[in-house]
């Protein structure tokens, strides 16, 4: 009877569920882990509340040095006037002009470098490229070039087809200088597609166009997100390409920030400038706590086999 | 009509030459099965008529059109691929669309042609779903419906069955070479199951190596195996394949074994007249052995020691010991109880169905 027994269970095997167990005690090791991580979370967590506490006191109560202390009112002046009245050189509008400018060059500066990188890094993945290994070893190389190096070959350059001073300067620079990094993680991403599905469209269409759109665009997802979030954050983050490019009047936040910060006359007002540096710092925390589950998701993608 | 043609075919990969001055010819709507082992360069040829690859000598035809210098997409083929490689955003209807994409078709004539192999496929129910969504039959059915809607006269399928269970494979089988039958396009079938060609096949070309071995239809390629390849490669459990040599007295030609059995090979068909003493080596088929009551006028008859039996349910194989190697054959089920493991069997081989092949070119005789 037993053998029907075992046929039984094996005919039915019962759904097996995980659970993580319960532990029994703590033991030393974890306490170690979690003092270690607690460290680290005060570590970043401690400036981070010193800024936003300094940002909403009045200049009298910062001068009395507790750093630590809350604010004895709550005050938004100096977010107000970091962002309405802050002076950029000789111009007193506030940090919002930034903002908007900062706005105006990510459009075109995303756009540009991803769909450049994006388009190479296809071509060089799933296409035949005559010397293509080559090209990647170059790409590869000059992902090290300091900005600082070409800097003054890339103004004569953005200023010969004029775009020199524009938010298109802006653009085009980010996305040359994103080219490299960028190529490359869309060409090794591509690679992981299967070469029949490339065969089968090659046979069906044949279009490098129409496949890119219709096939490969659609199977980035992942990939995009992070790219996006790469790219968002070094373009907003960016000062010296701002500072460089964008002339007198597409200066991004960044710079007007540094502005408010370093170029003031009399006190430093340093409520007004922990809530500048605020201001600045938003945008991308936006974005990170938006799709930081997607970024995740898309940077071990690929990891296991599905 | 097309009539698909390789003319001197050369392919190398760097300096490792894979087909080397490879001729066939493809008649209108024949099932062709390139049959061979893995690394025989059956693929190869595939693509390189697909024109995924580029020959590095030699002539495509697809009738009279050279094809050797098109683009894979105006060579008027449709490939379907052992991965199914479908595009997996796309929606079942969206795939067979793509498949139209090169083709300028009016959208009314493109959904006619969807619906149509949609219909002859069986897979209508499915076609707002996504790959994911499928089975790995339904998977296959959509690859080749998407092969279908092209309309094109020559059909490529490379291993399309091999990522299927059992059963499917048996299914899709036979639905592949329904769809043959309905349609009567000229089919290119790479495969290393000789069953799939053998079933389906209305010709079969066996590679190795490179090189052709043998091409013909089923028939041919198993009852006369051209060499000893071939003759090794098809045929489950494999042919038998013994030293032996000739000896002609007379009328009578018996071949002989080391161990002093004869086999009587009278009439055989020998391409050339058969020399006294010449080193062959003689192709025994597991079923065309049977006992000495069943088969009468026995070319030759062997009494050897049983080893193992092995119960498939529609037949069986047993294993003799013959010359210190297993001697496969092939017995109905119940006869099974003739041959007891350890014991002692008497066996006769069937008169006019042995292949002879020279023990040094290994060439049919």
């Amino acid at each position: 009877m037993s053998s029907q027994a075992t046929a039984a269970t094996i005919g039915n095997t019962p759904t097996v569920q995980y659970f993580p167990r319960r532990k029994k005690r703590i033991s030393g090791r974890s306490i170690a882990v979690l003092v270690f991580l607690t460290i680290c979370a005060l570590f970043f967590s401690v400036p981070l509340y010193v800024v936003v506490v300094t940002s909403f006191k009045s200049m009298d109560q910062i001068r009395e040095g507790a750093i630590f202390s809350l604010p004895y009112i709550w005050s938004w002046d100096a977010w107000d006037h970091a962002w309405n009245h802050a002076c950029s050189g000789i111009r007193c509008n506030g940090l919002k002009v930034g903002f908007w400018n900062s706005v105006s060059i990510l459009g075109p500066s995303l756009v540009l470098s991803i769909v450049l990188s994006m388009v190479t890094g296809y071509a060089l993945a799933l296409w035949n490229v005559r010397w293509a290994g080559p090209f990647l070893f170059i790409l590869f190389i000059c992902a090290f070039v300091p900005f600082q190096i070409i800097m003054y070959p890339l103004i004569v350059m953005t200023s010969t087809v004029k775009i020199y001073g524009t938010v298109w300067g802006i653009a085009v620079v980010h996305a040359v200088l994103a080219m490299p990094v960028l190529t490359l993680i869309f060409r090794n991403y591509y690679k992981d597609i299967p070469t029949e599905i490339m065969s089968a469209a090659v046979m069906d269409s044949g279009s490098f166009w129409k496949i890119f759109v219709e096939i490969i665009v659609p199977m980035s997802g992942n990939i995009l997100i992070v790219v996006l979030i790469l790219q968002i954050t070094s373009i907003w983050n960016d000062y010296l390409i701002g500072v460089t490019f964008g002339g007198l009047n597409s200066q991004p936040m960044t710079v007007n920030l540094a502005n408010l910060v370093t170029v003031s006359t009399g006190t430093t007002n340093y409520a007004q400038n922990m809530a500048g540096a605020l201001l600045t710092a938003i945008p991308p925390l936006v974005v990170y706590f938006a799709v930081g589950k997607l970024f995740v998701q898309g940077v071990t993608a690929g990891a296991i086999k599905g | 009509m097309p009539q698909v043609s390789f003319e001197h075919i050369v392919k190398s990969f760097g300096a490792v030459t894979v087909l080397n001055d490879l001729n066939l010819r493809i008649d209108d709507g024949d099932f062709l099965v390139l049959l061979g082992p893995s690394g025989c360069g059956k693929t190869t040829l595939l693509n390189l008529l697909a024109g995924l690859l580029e020959v590095t000598d030699g002539r495509i035809k697809i009738g009279e059109r050279e094809v050797t210098d098109l683009e894979p997409k105006d060579r008027g083929l449709a490939m379907v691929f052992q991965s199914y490689a479908l595009y997996p955003t796309k929606t079942v209807h969206g795939n067979l669309k793509f498949g139209l994409s090169a083709s300028k078709l009016p959208a009314d004539e493109i959904e006619k042609r969807i619906s149509w192999a949609a219909k002859l496929l069986q897979i209508e129910p499915l076609l707002n779903r996504k790959p994911a969504h499928l089975s790995g039959g339904q998977r296959q059915r959509v690859a080749i419906g998407r092969a279908l809607v092209k309309n094109v006269e020559v059909f490529l399928f490379d291993e399309p069955l091999s990522n299927l269970d059992a059963k499917l494979r048996t299914e899709m089988r036979l639905e592949i070479k329904k769809l043959h039958d309905e349609l009567k396009q000229t089919i290119i079938y790479v495969t290393h199951d000789q069953i799939e060609a053998m079933t389906m096949a209305t010709k079969i070309a066996v590679m190795d190596g490179g090189v052709i071995q043998q091409f013909g239809t089923p028939d041919e390629v198993y009852e006369e195996p051209a060499n000893l390849f071939v003759a090794g490669f098809i045929g489950s459990p494999a042919m038998n394949l013994r030293k032996a040599s000739l000896a002609k007295n007379g009328a009578l030609i018996e071949a002989v074994f080391p161990s002093g059995v004869r086999l009587d090979v009278s009439d055989y068909r020998f391409a050339d007249a058969p020399e006294d003493g010449a080193e062959i080596i003689v192709g025994l088929r597991p079923e065309h052995f049977g006992l000495p009551e069943d088969v009468t006028n026995a070319a030759g008859t062997f009494e050897l020691p049983v080893r193992y039996t092995e119960r498939t349910g529609s037949d069986a194989t047993v294993f003799l010991e013959f010359e210190n190697e297993l001697l496969a054959l092939r017995i109905a089920p119940d006869k099974t109880s003739r041959f007891k493991s350890g014991g002692q069997a008497t066996v006769g081989f069937q008169r006019n169905k042995a292949n002879l092949f020279d023990a040094r070119s290994g060439r049919r005789i």
